[in-house]
């Protein structure tokens, strides 16, 4: 599945995790660029943002808890995980908050982050 | 240039898939080359045979089977969201291997899964997202 040719991928999840299947259909291509051996970062923009917010209870409305995944993200080289600061400002969200630790960085520095990839990939 | 198109939303509520379809045309006459267009999340819906516009319509679904048929563009359903929306017609779980063009979909388009998507990431000069 390897192939000799490497691009560095950058997932970029601007969707509320449940209320639509976009942000779990999202995480299935991240996984995907992982299997194939792809350096991958991963950015967390708008409602996106909402994908961190610890304490989740979907399984209570009968939908399935993908972000719980996302701690394990490390076990599958996945190091780079940001999220943007104005993003999570607006909805209240500080790092308490969060699932997991991730890198905050303003929308100028996300912007620059996307020129340094080679495939912006957004869900 | 080599262009790879991904397109995410279907034909009833968003524009992406007509503006795909008229980039991509411009961009064959232009003389770039469209290595696939992977079709994503509700984008499946695009390639749904039995989806029947009215006729002073445009029909999205015949737009891009004629223009593959045109180009000799490849043009591919996500398989596994496909499936979940009820797209493909029968059980393809138990025979992905080879894959058969499944029933349900247009002509000429074919269900692959998401390795098509990163792969044309990866093959591509450029990846456009509609």
């Amino acid at each position: 599945m390897s192939r000799p040719a490497k691009k560095r991928f950058l997932w970029v999840s601007r969707h509320a995790p449940h209320g639509s299947i976009r942000a779990q259909e999202g995480l299935d291509a991240l996984l995907m660029a992982v299997a194939f051996e792809q350096p991958v970062s991963v950015v967390f923009l708008d409602d996106g943002v909402y994908q961190l917010k610890r304490d989740q209870m979907p399984d209570r409305v009968g939908l399935k808890n993908f972000c719980a995944g996302f701690p394990s993200l490390a076990v599958y080289d996945v190091h780079d995980v940001y999220a943007e600061r104005e993003s999570l400002a607006l909805r209240g969200l500080a790092a308490e908050d969060l699932l997991m630790p991730v890198r905050v960085l303003d929308s100028a520095a996300i912007g620059a982050l996307m020129d340094e990839h080679d495939v912006v990939m957004t869900f | 240039m080599k262009f790879g198109i991904v397109v995410n939303e279907g034909p009833c509520q968003r524009q992406s898939a007509d503006s795909a379809y008229h980039f991509v045309r411009a961009a064959i006459a232009r003389g770039h080359e469209v290595t696939r267009v992977f079709f994503y999340h509700d984008g499946v819906h695009v390639g749904a045979s039995a989806s029947v516009p009215p006729q002073d319509e445009r029909n999205v679904s015949e737009n891009w089977s004629a223009l593959a048929a045109e180009h000799g563009l490849d043009l591919v359903v996500c398989v596994a969201a496909a499936a979940r929306r009820g797209v493909l017609d029968e059980d393809v779980g138990a025979r992905l291997d080879p894959m058969p063009a499944p029933a349900g979909l247009a002509p000429n388009f074919r269900a692959a899964g998401l390795g098509q998507l990163i792969a044309c990431g990866i093959d591509a000069d450029r990846l456009l997202v509609f």
